[in-house]
C-alpha cells in the first residue's frame, strides 16, 4: 500500500512564484525516505500541502488511500508532521504541548496521558515534562517535536529538517529512534540538510529541484548512478609534489596528503600498487564527501547548467 | 512498541467522539490561559469596573439623580456589566488567536484532524468563557455599589450569552487578517471602544435628539445593551424583538464568515 501519493501537485503562490511544477511521488507502507533539495526547491511546500498547513494549486494528495480533498480527517489522523521551525506554545508545559495535541487528535486525557509518559520516556524529556517548553535547549525542543507528532501514534511521520542545529550526539541518538520507529512499522519520510543522514538512514530517495521532481528511485540504485568516487589516502610522509600514475587524477592536499578519483572500471589495489612501487605508503583512507551529496551536487549543478542559470549554493 | 493507527476510529476513540475531544481540549487550553494569564485577563476588568462604579455611579451619579425610573447606579451596572463582556470576549480571542498564528502554534490545530468549524467553535467557546467569567466579577463588584433585580432572566442569557458569542466572533476575523500587533489592537481601540460608549451603557437615548436617536440605532451594540438592561430592568429603548433577532443573525452569519475564512485558509494556510 502507499503510504504517500502525489500526482501532479502544484502550488503557485499569490506572488507569482511557482514553488511545485506537477510533482508525482509514491513512498511505500513502510518505507525509510528521504526528501532532499537545495532551499526553495518546494520540500517544505509539498509536506506543508500534505498536512494541510498549505493550500495547493492543482493535484491530489493521498494518506494512505486517503485523499486530502474528500477524505482529510481520515488522512490526517494517519499522519505525524515535524515541522521545520519550532511551532508550540513556549508558554505551555511540555507535558501540557503533548496531552493538548493528543486531544486535538481526539484521545482522552487518560490514555493521552499514559502515552505522554511512554513518548518523553522514549526521547529522554521525561524529568523535563514540568518545564515550561522555551527553557528547553534546542535540541530537546526538536525531540518534543518529535513526540508531539508521535502521540497519536501515526502511520505516516513527516520530518521536515529534524535534526538542524543539533550537536553530532543528539543527532546520532535521533538516528537511532528513528531507525527503530521505522523497525516498528512507521512509514517515514525524512528531508535534511545532513546527506550523510539519508544516505545511512533511507531506503528511497526523491530529489526536487525547482518544483519538480528530477530523481526518485532505489537509495542504492541512485548512489550506483555515481560513476566514480574520491578517496582522501592519508600518508606516511606528506608530499610535497604529486606523483604521476598514468590513469589516475591525483590531487595534493594542503596538508601533504593525496586525493584520487576512481572510477567503477578502477580499482583501489592498483592505486595502492603504484604508489607503493614510488615508495609512497598509505596509512589510512576516507571517502572526501558524502557520495550522496556528491551526486546531488551534479544533478543540481546539472540541471542549472541546462537551465543556464548560476549555480546555487546547495543544501538538502 | 507503536501501535499502528490508520483511522481515527483505530486510534482507540470512536468516531465523531473524536470532535467532542477535540473541542474540549480547544476550550481547556483556552480556559488555562485565561487563568495563567489572570493578572492580564481578570483584574484589569474588575480595576476599571471598580473606578466606573465610583466615578460614574457613586461621584457623579448622585448628582444625576434618577434614569430610567432608577437610580444612575442601577441604570449603568448592567451596561457596564456588558461593556466588560464585549471588550474580553473579543479580547480574548483575538489575542489568543492571533497569538497562535504569531508563534505559529496554530499549526498543531490545522494539522488535526478537526473540522474548521469546530475550531472555530472552539475558539469562541473560550471567548465565551472569558466574557462570562469577567460578566461575573464586575457583576459581583456591581453588588458591592448597588442591588441588582432580575426582571427576566431569560433575557439577561439569552443577551449576554449572544453578545459574547458576537463579539469572539469579531475577535476571530480580526485575528485572521491582523499581521501585526498593532491590527489587533486597532479594532478594540479605534471602533470597539467609541461604539460602546455611544451604545447607550451610560445613558439613555431618549435623552437625545432625534437625529442623535437615529444615528446611535445603527449601532448594533446598543441593542445588546438594551437586551441585556430589559432584563434586569424591564424596560429598554429599543424593540425587544428586534434586538434578539438582530443578535442570532448577525452570531449566524459570523460564524459562517469564521468558517469560510478557515476553509480558505485565509491567513493560516497561505
Amino acid at each position: 500500500m502507499q503510504a504517500l501519493s502525489l500526482r501532479k501537485l502544484t502550488k503557485t503562490y499569490r506572488n507569482g512564484v511557482q514553488a511545485l511544477k506537477g510533482i508525482d511521488l509514491d513512498v511505500e507502507q513502510g518505507d525509510f525516505f528521504a526528501l532532499l533539495g537545495p532551499n526553495g526547491a518546494g520540500k517544505t511546500t509539498a509536506i506543508g500541502i500534505i498536512a494541510s498547513l498549505v493550500n495547493k494549486t492543482s493535484g491530489r494528495a493521498l494518506v494512505f488511500g486517503h485523499d486530502t480533498d474528500t477524505d482529510l480527517e481520515a488522512a490526517k489522523a494517519c499522519l505525524g508532521l515535524v515541522p521545520q521551525e519550532i511551532n508550540f506554545n513556549q508558554f505551555e508545559k511540555v507535558s501540557t504541548i503533548l496531552v493538548n495535541q493528543a486531544g486535538f487528535y481526539g484521545i482522552p486525557r487518560r490514555v493521552a496521558k499514559e502515552r505522554m509518559e511512554v513518548w518523553l520516556n522514549r526521547l529522554q524529556l521525561w524529568e523535563k515534562r514540568d518545564a515550561v517548553s522555551r527553557t528547553l535547549s534546542g535540541g530537546m525542543k526538536r525531540r518534543l517535536m518529535i513526540a508531539r507528532a508521535l502521540i497519536h501514534e501515526p502511520r505516516l511521520l513527516i520530518l521536515d529538517e529534524p535534526t538542524a542545529g543539533v550537536d553530532i550526539e543528539v543527532r546520532r541518538s535521533m538516528w537511532e529512534f528513528l531507525r527503530q520507529l521505522n523497525e516498528d512499522g512507521t512509514t517515514i519520510i525524512l528531508t535534511t540538510h545532513y546527506l550523510e543522514e539519508a544516505e545511512n538512514l533511507c531506503r528511497h530517495i526523491a530529489i526536487i529541484d525547482e518544483g519538480r521532481i528530477i530523481e526518485h528511485d532505489r537509495m542504492a540504485t541512485v548512489l550506483r548512478k555515481l560513476h566514480s568516487e574520491v578517496f582522501v589516502l592519508n600518508l606516511r610522509q606528506p608530499l610535497e609534489a604529486v606523483p604521476e600514475l598514468p590513469g589516475y587524477a591525483l590531487r595534493l592536499t594542503a596538508d601533504g596528503s593525496v586525493e584520487v578519483e576512481v572510477t567503477k572500471s578502477q580499482n583501489l589495489n592498483d592505486i595502492f600498487a603504484a604508489l607503493s612501487a614510488c615508495g609512497i605508503e598509505v596509512v589510512s583512507m576516507r571517502n572526501k564527501a558524502n557520495r550522496l551529496e556528491e551526486l546531488f551536487m551534479r544533478l543540481v549543478e546539472g540541471r542549472d547548467a541546462e537551465t543556464g542559470l548560476v549555480k546555487r549554493a546547495v543544501s538538502a | 512498541m507503536i501501535a499502528q493507527v490508520g483511522t481515527v476510529a483505530a486510534n482507540g476513540v470512536k468516531r465523531g467522539g473524536h470532535r467532542w475531544v477535540g473541542f474540549r481540549t480547544i476550550v481547556i487550553r483556552e480556559f488555562s490561559r485565561i487563568t495563567r494569564i489572570w493578572a492580564q485577563t481578570l483584574v484589569p476588568p474588575a480595576i476599571t469596573a471598580t473606578l466606573y462604579f465610583v466615578i460614574f455611579g457613586s461621584l457623579i451619579g448622585r448628582r444625576i439623580g434618577e434614569m430610567g425610573g432608577v437610580s444612575y447606579m442601577q441604570y449603568i451596572a448592567p451596561g457596564l456589566i456588558m461593556m466588560a463582556v464585549i471588550t474580553n470576549s473579543y479580547g480574548n480571542v483575538v489575542s489568543s488567536f492571533f497569538g497562535a498564528k504569531f508563534g505559529r502554534h496554530i499549526e498543531e490545530l490545522l494539522v488535526a484532524p478537526l473540522p474548521n468549524w469546530l475550531i472555530v467553535a472552539g475558539y469562541v467557546a473560550g471567548g465565551l468563557v472569558r466574557g462570562l467569567l469577567v460578566g461575573l466579577v464586575v457583576t459581583v463588584i456591581a453588588l458591592f455599589f448597588t442591588r441588582l433585580h432580575v426582571e427576566h432572566l431569560g433575557a439577561v442569557t439569552a443577551a449576554v450569552l449572544l453578545t459574547a458569542v458576537i463579539f469572539s466572533l469579531l475577535g476571530f476575523i480580526n485575528a485572521v487578517f491582523a499581521k501585526n500587533f498593532d491590527q489587533i489592537s486597532f479594532v478594540p481601540t479605534f471602533i470597539l471602544t467609541p461604539m460602546t460608549y455611544l451604545g447607550g451603557v451610560f445613558y439613555s437615548i431618549a435623552m437625545l435628539p432625534d437625529w442623535a436617536q437615529a444615528v446611535s440605532k445603527a449601532n448594533p451594540i446598543l441593542y445588546m445593551v438594551n437586551a441585556f438592561r430589559y432584563g434586569f430592568l424591564g424596560h429598554s429603548d429599543v424593540n425587544l424583538g428586534l434586538s434578539f433577532t438582530l443578535m442570532v443573525v448577525a452570531a449566524a452569519l459570523l460564524f459562517g464568515v469564521c468558517v469560510w475564512l478557515m476553509e480558505k485558509g485565509t491567513g493560516t494556510r497561505e
